[in-house]
């Protein structure tokens, strides 16, 4: 007992900043949530579903180097799940009011954390049954495969209409309001993918991305090991999908179209592909950014009838913006690095040696 | 289901399914080309096929030039189009991992889209109709539209060109080389930049020839149109085997059989038309990861 209190305390005196740093987001949290505004909750809310689905794509694509575009699927199975089974009974036959619900399920409602959960397993579950043929082969395949099963996936739904009410979709999913079950659940998945990459299946993951036959000749399953995160991967995008529709309070088929993946595609190139903390940046960043650049999408943006600005410059905006960190900051904002305290640390004595080596040059070049 | 199906409706679905199964192998033909050469799934392809719809409906529609002037036009803008696509975003990256090429050919695809979607509205344009190609002419008891006819001859054409040029001219050796090893082609003095981007040309060129036919069937044009057909004729690649020009085509043909045939076997399916292309793809990953027609054949392009 004494042992654990003493390595407790230890590693509290270790990492006494990262505590202090813990405690005060969710303090933060605690003020936001008493304050913000419902147009900033709904936000901040967005931000934080988008955080936990894009930290599950850079688990695959980023720490494992596979390739992996299904993310809009997986969100969509966990996100009708919750539909499905959260929707109060009582309002089902005005809601699926061209077909009547499939009798097997019409009188099942769940608590919203067991349909989370149920979602977050069911998603695990497609992506066992695409991932055992794809993962044996080479990256290229899995990425078309998932992609053309996040389509799959949505022409399914559209066409169930006894179960997902197709192409209506499913109004009146009881919401969420506070900040607190999106970013709760978004700091447990960033503490589960931190220790997670940290464990050895984390190295093993690392080892499988760097190099395939070197990881295989030190004893690494490949197929294991890129199962094990396309499933965890699989199981926090359902988990995310579910807080979509339970913050939206409706899905349908339309909201799953692939360029939703799109998304978490250019969080995760802009935060670095392999950084969790990178990730969490970028997804607040493109987030909060998509709604700061809503004016380019009006026509009368600046009080002028500029015919620059009209519906759908913001997504050539963006779109652009993923090529342009493609194609010139490949590493992104992070690279491989992590956020830590070093980091910040060594980022600022650079930055500061960088002015003063400045400084003393012109110096040097005065005395000259 | 079965029992309405007598012959003469069989034979027209034959043809229907050897029309779009044509279609489909000319799509594929650039992806199996570009992957021959840089092992790169080229997510842009099918939004190159969506720009050359447009290109041919800003010509006939908006510009009223001749019909095969418009054609002309299109074909060689679209080509210009995959070329420099190429130079912009793929050459940049010729030595930076693969993950980032795949990254930048999505959003190539995806500005493409967004692109189009700005410039042209996300609303579908009509394609000028060819009376000639879609009116109904009746063979035996069967009622054809010409196109349907029209397409597979222009396919099979343009295949038996591509072939002689694959296998029989300077820049096909090249191509051929360069896919079997690209860094001894290199030193051998192939100019690889020259091969890739005339690899891309061929591939977009292709391509605009099935806009203009995929538009004279379907006469409707609108800025997701390339994203379903792009991923079936990647599948369709992937199923003749990746990197062969005749597995394209083998491949688009499965793919365009199968899926008008499960629609006019199975009407009560039509609207999973578009999952077949993806459950084939399972399976043949499943059992045959390299393709029907494999690696073993020496013509990867």
């Amino acid at each position: 007992m004494k042992n654990t209190q003493n390595s407790l305390g230890a590693y509290l005196k270790k990492h006494w900043k990262t505590v202090v740093f813990l405690v005060l987001v969710l303090i933060g949290i605690g003020i936001a949530d008493q304050f913000v505004n419902s147009f900033m909750r709904r936000l901040l809310n967005l931000s934080a579903i988008y955080t936990i689905v894009a930290l599950s794509m850079n688990l695959v694509n980023g720490f494992t180097g596979q390739f992996s575009l299904g993310q809009a699927g997986f969100m969509a199975i966990g996100a009708y799940t919750v539909a499905i089974f959260t929707v109060p009974v009582g309002l089902r036959s005005t809601i699926f009011y061209l077909a009547p619900m499939a009798p097997l399920l019409a009188n099942i409602q769940l608590p919203f954390v067991v349909a989370l959960i149920l979602g977050g397993f069911l998603s695990a579950g497609v992506a066992f049954l695409i991932g055992s043929p794809c993962l044996r082969l080479r990256g290229d395949y899995l990425a078309i495969a998932t992609l053309g099963f996040s389509e799959i996936i949505r022409i399914i739904f559209t066409n169930t209409q006894t179960i997902t009410n197709g192409a209506l979709g499913i109004k009146s999913i009881p919401t969420i309001n506070s900040l607190w079950w999106t970013f709760g659940i978004a700091l447990i998945v960033i503490i589960a993918c931190f220790l997670l990459i940290n464990s050895s299946y984390g190295r093993a993951f690392k080892s499988v991305r760097e190099d395939e036959i070197a990881a295989e000749a030190m004893g690494v399953s490949l197929f294991k090991t890129k199962m094990t995160a396309f499933l965890i991967s699989a199981f926090f995008t359902g988990i995310g999908g579910g807080l979509y529709a339970a913050l939206l309070g409706t899905v349908d088929p339309k909201q799953f179209y692939f360029t939703l993946t799109y998304n978490f595609l250019l969080i995760i190139v802009l935060g670095g592909m392999g950084s969790i903390s990178g990730t969490i940046i970028a997804s607040f960043v493109v987030t909060l950014g998509q709604e700061a650049l809503r004016f380019l999408d009006e026509p009368m943006a600046f009080g002028l009838d500029l015919p620059i600005f009209r519906p759908g410059l913001r997504m050539v905006v963006f779109s652009f913006l993923l090529m342009v960190v493609v194609l010139f900051y490949r590493k992104g904002l992070m690279g491989t690095n992590e956020l830590t305290w070093n980091f910040i640390i060594n980022k600022y004595r650079s930055i500061k040696s960088r002015f003063t080596k400045k400084a003393a040059s012109a110096q040097g070049g005065d005395s000259k | 289901m079965v029992v309405g199906m007598t012959l003469s409706t069989f034979l027209q679905q034959l043809i229907n399914g050897l029309s779009l199964g044509s279609l489909y192998a000319l799509i594929a033909i650039g992806y199996t080309m570009v992957y021959g050469i840089l092992k790169l799934i080229n997510f842009a392809h099918g939004d190159i096929f969506m720009m050359a719809a447009y290109f041919a409906y800003f010509g006939i529609s908006v510009f009223f030039l001749p019909w095969y002037v418009t054609f002309i036009i299109t074909i060689l803008l679209t080509m210009l189009l995959g070329a420099g696509i190429e130079r912009m975003a793929y050459r940049p990256l010729r030595e930076a991992p693969k993950t980032s090429l795949l990254i930048s050919a999505i959003g190539v695809s995806f500005l493409l889209e967004n692109l189009a979607t700005y410039l042209f509205s996300g609303k579908p344009q009509a394609f000028p109709e060819f009376p000639v190609m879609t009116t109904p002419i009746f063979v035996g008891g069967l009622s054809i539209q010409p196109v349907s006819i029209v397409i597979p001859i222009v396919a099979f054409f343009l295949m038996t060109v591509l072939l002689f040029i694959i296998n029989k001219t300077k820049v096909g050796m090249a191509m051929r080389a360069v896919s079997v090893d690209y860094d001894t082609a290199k030193l051998m003095g192939i100019k690889i930049d020259n091969v890739i981007s005339s690899t891309f040309a061929i591939g977009s060129g292709l391509a605009a020839v099935g806009a203009l036919l995929w538009c004279m069937k379907y006469p409707s044009v609108l800025p997701l149109m390339g994203v379903v057909p792009g991923l079936k004729c990647f599948i369709a690649a992937v199923i003749g085997g990746i990197g062969n020009v005749k597995g394209a085509v083998l491949g688009g043909l499965i793919l365009g059989f199968s899926e008008v045939l499960m629609v006019a076997f199975f009407p009560s399916l039509t609207g999973y038309r578009d999952a077949v292309a993806f459950i084939i793809l399972i399976i043949i990953l499943l059992f045959l990861p390299n393709g029907i027609l494999g690696k073993k054949q020496v013509e990867k392009v």
